[in-house]
This record gives structure tokens, C-alpha cells and sequence, in this order.
């Protein structure tokens, strides 16, 4: 049988929103409903039995990976690591080829050439969802949530990536199913509270405002305990302010023991956050560094030249 | 403002009766139930006018609803919880009448009861080789694999002799009964109820022409279906399912094996349909491919969709409309399929969600309103 094929690229920008992702109501949310997010709540990854590599060791290593659809070449020949404990910013310009690299990451997409190695171990053709298990969790650039799931619901999904009760366990009610429900509702409430949103737990994903939606997404990636968080463009949408609130728990999240990698093309706003830049542009990465490394790499200041300010945020 | 949002904030707090239902304190609860469940065993003795068919064996009538109300739970799991389209549910029906049929009589002479879980098995084992290949597709092309199903089983039955041909096999065993004590029914002809001496029912004779113990039985199947149902969807298991249904892709991502959990529902779903197909075997004593129809499959189909596919007490009542209404208004012959069909479009025109939605509908529906209420009130501010 053939392996199937994907309608839709997975986080590829759709021409327009599925009418369940897009969020009920636009991202001017009413004053009384700005959620504070708890930065103290512990939600620390718990043990999924990965060998855990040690501060500042490599984590990830994409290495000299092409991916090509067709005549069109979306990544080319692109290599970088990612360290475990840091916040590795991917940038550049729209269509640079962020998202794909991201699904090839995450076994959406096989690589033409090259390998993606994780914990010194190429990822080979695992299915997604093994993937998932070995720690790597990711969010969509366009919120792709289990709309008629509940908050609660839907990072409880998240949580189960690791749990392992099946029909009988679930039907004879046998211990297994229990302690995984009550853990796992535990844990899930500390996600939900951790972002701000154990208020909401009981909402529909599809009703909540757009802010709160980013928020769940990454509320569930980090319900699989990743050893590396991806985060594309979760700033997406955002005011300033908002931006700016979200790059702060980026850092949290990262404080907690996680290794982030983020999408975003807001220059300015990654500089602030990350501790290293990878810029891609059609396909090739054309710098890597350190933020103040990059802001005066020619080549960067060249791809994001013509790509104003307002078009590149 | 202020009159809108009060008069929302009103209805708000009026309980509605699933609510309600739901804050009773547990004993009284149970109380509800079992008399509920007394009322439904007693149904078809107390003779109720109108609800009563007139013009078919009230006993037998329920016994075909209840075996549709089976199946509808079953393809509810397919359907409404793991979102695969089925289109010949009917198949694993027949597999599993059909396993009961050749055991029993055809080619062999095992009793009724012995042969149930073989029939449950083997319909499941269809469910998995059906499923194991054309799952990795989606959508629309597993609608399309499900329907030719059907339909080779029922052209395989029609040729086969060995598996009885068109005419199908008879003399299938009656599920094993003990003849304890005898339930009188009621009496209406007078325009007062009535206890009835004289038509009464053995509990628990399974015989041909009293359907009312076949009807208990079904619904002894029905309880424990439900209790398999609501136990298995409450857990990993129906969380997988519904991510699964909701987008695919990202429920992989996060880590849900979606091939296997929908291998496991198009399993779990084939096994009741075969279920149910053992039941009707034992009923019937007789079964042809003449029974097995994609119109079935059809109507299995209305049943979950009209019901409101998700909520399992929305596709039993789908069920019960889909299968109780034409048995009814039999006395209108035909005429009663254009006003069913009519029906139908109806419905799909004003409750596109079914009559009784899942939970979720509901509820989103509710934090909707909320919602307008507060962007009401803003504009008015
Ligand atoms: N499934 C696909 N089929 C064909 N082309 C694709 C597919 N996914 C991405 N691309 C192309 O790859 C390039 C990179 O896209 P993407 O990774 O989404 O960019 P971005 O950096 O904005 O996230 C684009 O030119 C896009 O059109
Ligand atoms: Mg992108």
C-alpha cells in the first residue's frame, strides 16, 4: 500500500484558514480576558526515557539536507545544530523554507538528501508520532488545534503521546488507566496554568480568542515533554506588547529545561530572545551566530533589505 | 445593553434538563435510571396506545430497533468518534449473521450462544483485514472501499452455495432459555388499562412467535454496549479518536499513533455490527442476502448522522427514529418511504447536527452566545 500523501503540507500557509482553526473572534480580545500567564508553575519535561544530553551538548543536527518538491528546491544543502538549553532563532524572509524545515524535523517530510540527527542518531523514516515519543514537539505557524476538543482536552492529548492504556486497560478500569488519567490531569492543569489559561480548561480550543489559541498550541507541545520545543512563528498575529510577553516566556519555557527552536521573521524580536540565529533565505541558510553577529551580516541586512519592517512582522 | 445581557444572563442560569438530570444527588439517580430501564423491559406488555404499532408484532418491532440501535453505537465508534466514513457497515452485519448461520446450521450444529462470540470475532478480523489497507487513505476513498464491502459480501453470499446461495440458511438455533414464570400484559380495548391474563409472555422462552424475550435480550447487549462505550471513550483511547477526527496530521504530531486507533475503531465498530448480526440470526432463524441490502448500510448511516453523529445517546435516538417511525406508519404503505425520505432532508435542513448533537455542539454554542453577549455589550458601551 502506498504511504499517503498529504493533501496539505502540514503548517505549509494555507490560501485561506480551515473555518474550525481560525479563531472565533479577531486577536482584540476584551480587556477583562488578557491572560496572565503563571511563569512559577513547575512544568519541567518528565522523564520519557530519552538519554538526556547535557547543558550546551548537541541536541539536533540537520545536516546538509536538501528537500526538493518537484522543481522547486526548499531547503538546500542546509546544516545547524541545535544545543540542548538554548533558544536557537531560525529567521528569514517568507517563503525561506522555516516551516519546511521544520517538517522535516518532525518526519512530516523525508529529506532528498542529507539527515537530520537527533541525540547523535539520524531520524530516519519514524513514523511522526515516534518522533514525538523520542522528544521533539512542535507547533503550527497556522494554529492547527482539535477544535472540538476542550482546552483541557486537547493538552491531555498532548500528554498521552507517553502514556500507553489501551481498550482493555480503559474498559476494565485497571490501575494503569487510572494513574495515567489522574497524572496526566495533574500535569496537564500545570500546562494549562503555566500559560494562564486553567480558567479556560473546560472552553472548546475553537472558542477561545486567538491569543489564547497560540498559547494552548504550545501548552500542548509541551504536554510530550520535549527535549526540543519548536515553536513556528507563535508570535504570529500578535500586537507588540504581545509579542514582546510571549518572547519572555519563551525564555521561562527554556528556564524550565527546555531547548526552544523559533520561527519568527520580526528581526528585532528574536534578537532579543534567542541565543544563536540560523538565517535561511530561497532555501540556503546564508548566516549563522550570534544575534549581534547577525544584525551586521551583510548578507542578512541584504535579504531582509526591501522586505519592510511592517511586511516582515 | 444592560436588557440583553440580563435577559441572556437569565437563560443562562436556568438549568436545561441534562443539567438538571446531572445535579441529582447519586442514589436518586440510580432510582431514575432502574426505573427507567423497569419501563423500557416493560414496553412492549404495556400495550401504550399510539406508541404501540398497529399493524406489526409490537414485540418484534422493538427487537429490530434495539438491534439498530446496536448497530448505530457501533458505527457511532467509526463515524462519530474516529470521523471514518462507512458506507457498508452493513457487511460486518452480515458477517457476523452469517458466522452464526454456517456454525449453527449450515455446517455445523453449535448452539446460538457459542457461536456469538466466534461471530463477534470473525466480524472484528474482517473490520482489520478491511481496514489495515485502505485506512492509510482518507476520506473520500475510504467512503468509496467501505461501499464496494458491502456490496462483495452480499454478491459473495448471493453465489456462494456454500454459504446457502440466495436462499440463504434456515433452521438457525434459538438463543438458550429457561421458562421460569409467566409476564402478564396490559389491556387497552376498554379505554382503561387492564391487566391481561391471557396474553401474557414466558420469561424466558425464545420461541417463534413471541419477539418480546428477544427484545430483552437485545437490550441486556445494548447496556453492556454502552457501558464498553462510554468506559472506552472516556479515557486515551476516545481522546486519540477524537484528535484523530479533528485533524489528523496534528494529533500524529502530538504523538497519537492515528493509524492504529483507527484500525481499533473500525474494529471495535465491525465487532458490534457483527454483534448485532448474531442477534438477528437468532431472532429470525432464518437469514438470506436478501437481509443485508445497502439500503441498510443507508440507513445505518441515517441513523448516526440524524441522531447527531458523537453523542451516543443522539445516535440511539437516531436509531430509534430511523427504524421505529416507518414500522409505525406502516398502515401508509408506501407512501410512508417519501414521507420518511422528506423527513430526512428536513432535518438535514433545520438540525444539520443531528437531533441530539454531541456535547461539544452544545456547548460551543453556549460560549458563542457568551461571546456575542459581550461584544454586544462593548458596542453598546
Ligand atoms: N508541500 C509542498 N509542496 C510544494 N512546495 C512546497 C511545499 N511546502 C513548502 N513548499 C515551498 O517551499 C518553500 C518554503 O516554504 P516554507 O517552508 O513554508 O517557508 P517559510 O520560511 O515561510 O516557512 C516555498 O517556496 C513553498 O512554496
Ligand atoms: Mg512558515
Amino acid at each position: 500500500m502506498p504511504e499517503p500523501t498529504n493533501p496539505e503540507p502540514v503548517g505549509a500557509e494555507p490560501t485561506t484558514p480551515t473555518p474550525a482553526s481560525r479563531p472565533s473572534t479577531p486577536a482584540t480580545t476584551p480587556v477583562d480576558e488578557v491572560t496572565e500567564i503563571n511563569p512559577d508553575v513547575d512544568i519541567a519535561p518528565e522523564d520519557i526515557g530519552v538519554p538526556v544530553v547535557a547543558e550546551g551538548e548537541r541536541l539536533l543536527e540537520v545536516d546538509t539536507v536538501t528537500l526538493r518538491f518537484g522543481g522547486v528546491v526548499a531547503l538546500n544543502e542546509v546544516s545547524f545544530h541545535i544545543n540542548k538549553g538554548e533558544i536557537l532563532g531560525l529567521i528569514g524572509p517568507n517563503g525561506a523554507g522555516k516551516t519546511t524545515c521544520f517538517n522535516v524535523m518532525t518526519g512530516v517530510y523525508q529529506p532528498t538528501s542529507g539527515v537530520v540527527r537527533y541525540l547523535g542518531k539520524p531520524l530516519g523514516k519514524r513514523h511522526k508520532f515516534q518522533i514525538t515519543k523520542l522528544g521533539i514537539a512542535r507547533t503550527f505557524q497556522n494554529i492547527r488545534l482539535f477544535a472540538n476538543m476542550t482546552a483541557l482536552e486537547n493538552v491531555l492529548v498532548g500528554v498521552d503521546a507517553h502514556h500507553t492504556t489501551g481498550v482493555v486497560t480503559a474498559m476494565f478500569r485497571l490501575p494503569k488507566h487510572r494513574r495515567e488519567e489522574e497524572q496526566g490531569r495533574a500535569r496537564a492543569m500545570e500546562l494549562l496554568e503555566f500559560m494562564g489559561l486553567d480558567g479556560k480548561a473546560d472552553e472548546l480550543a475553537r472558542n477561545l480568542p486567538y491569543g489564547d489559541q497560540r498559547r494552548l498550541e504550545i501548552a500542548r507541545a509541551l504536554a510530550t515533554s520535549p527535549q526540543l520545543l519548536c515553536l513556528d512563528e507563535p508570535a504570529a498575529g500578535f500586537n507588540p506588547a504581545e509579542k514582546v510577553k510571549l518572547m519572555e516566556l519563551i525564555r521561562t519555557i527554556r528556564d524550565q529545561g527546555y531547548t526552544v527552536l523559533l520561527i519568527e521573521h520580526d528581526m528585532k524580536l528574536v534578537m532579543g530572545v534567542t541565543d544563536r540565529i540560523v538565517v535561511l533565505e530561497f532555501g540556503r541558510k546564508i548566516a549563522e551566530g550570534s544575534p549581534a553577529e547577525i544584525r551586521d551580516n551583510p548578507a542578512v541586512i541584504a535579504a531582509y533589505l526591501g522586505v519592510d519592517e511592517e511586511d516582515a512582522s | 445593553m444592560t436588557t440583553t445581557t440580563n435577559v441572556t444572563q437569565k437563560k443562562k442560569d436556568r438549568p436545561n434538563l441534562n443539567e438538571r438530570i446531572a445535579d441529582l444527588p447519586l442514589p436518586i439517580k440510580v432510582v431514575l435510571w432502574i426505573l427507567f430501564a423497569l419501563f423500557l423491559f416493560a414496553l412492549p406488555l404495556l400495550n401504550i396506545p399510539f406508541i404501540t404499532t398497529p399493524d406489526s408484532d409490537f414485540g418484534g418491532v422493538l427487537f429490530t430497533v434495539s438491534t439498530y440501535v446496536l448497530v448505530a453505537l457501533g458505527l457511532n465508534i467509526v463515524v462519530g468518534y474516529a470521523g471514518l466514513l462507512d458506507l457498508g457497515y452493513v457487511g460486518f452485519y452480515a458477517v457476523g449473521a452469517y458466522t452464526v448461520g454456517v456454525l449453527s446450521s449450515q455446517h455445523g450444529s453449535l448452539p446460538w450462544l457459542w457461536c456469538v462470540p466466534v461471530a463477534i470475532a470473525v466480524a472484528m478480523v474482517s473490520g482489520i483485514l478491511l481496514g489495515a489497507p485502505t485506512l492509510r487513505v482518507r476520506g473520500d476513498y475510504l467512503a468509496i472501499v467501505t461501499l464496494g464491502f458491502g456490496e462483495i459480501v452480499r454478491l459473495t453470499l448471493v453465489n456462494s452455495q456454500w454459504l446457502g446461495g440466495a436462499q440463504g440458511i434456515s433452521n438457525i438455533p434459538r438463543p438458550p432459555g429457561i421458562e421460569l414464570f409467566e409476564v402478564p400484559s396490559i389491556d387497552w380495548s376498554t379505554g382503561v388499562p387492564v391487566v391481561d391474563l391471557g396474553t401474557t409472555t414466558t420469561f424466558l422462552k425464545f420461541g417463534i412467535s413471541d419477539f418480546i424475550p428477544y427484545y430483552w435480550l437485545a437490550l441486556v447487549v445494548i447496556a453492556l454496549v454502552l457501558v464498553f462505550d462510554i468506559l472506552v471513550k472516556n479515557s486515551r483511547v476516545g481522546r486519540a479518536w477524537e484528535a484523530t477526527r479533528e485533524d489528523e496530521d496534528a494529533a500524529e504530531l502530538m504523538g497519537v499513533p492515528t493509524f492504529r486507533f483507527k484500525l481499533l475503531a473500525f474494529a471495535l465498530g465491525a465487532a458490534i455490527g457483527g454483534l448485532s448480526g448474531a442477534l438477528f440470526a437468532g431472532k429470525s432463524g432464518f437469514i438470506n442476502p436478501q437481509s443485508f441490502e445497502l439500503l441498510l448500510s443507508i440507513l445505518f448511516l441515517a441513523a448516526v448522522v440524524v441522531g447527531g453523529q458523537g453523542n451516543r445517546w443522539g445516535v440511539i435516538l437516531g436509531a430509534i427514529v430511523v427504524s421505529y417511525f416507518p414500522e409505525r406508519f406502516r398502515e401508509f404503505a408506501d407512501f410512508r418511504v417519501l414521507v420518511f425520505g422528506l423527513a430526512l432532508m428536513l432535518l438535514a435542513i433545520f438540525r444539520p447536527q443531528g437531533l441530539l448533537p454531541p456535547r461539544r455542539t452544545l456547548r460551543a454554542k453556549r460560549a458563542d452566545a457568551r461571546q456575542h453577549v459581550l461584544e454586544e455589550g462593548e458596542a453598546g458601551a
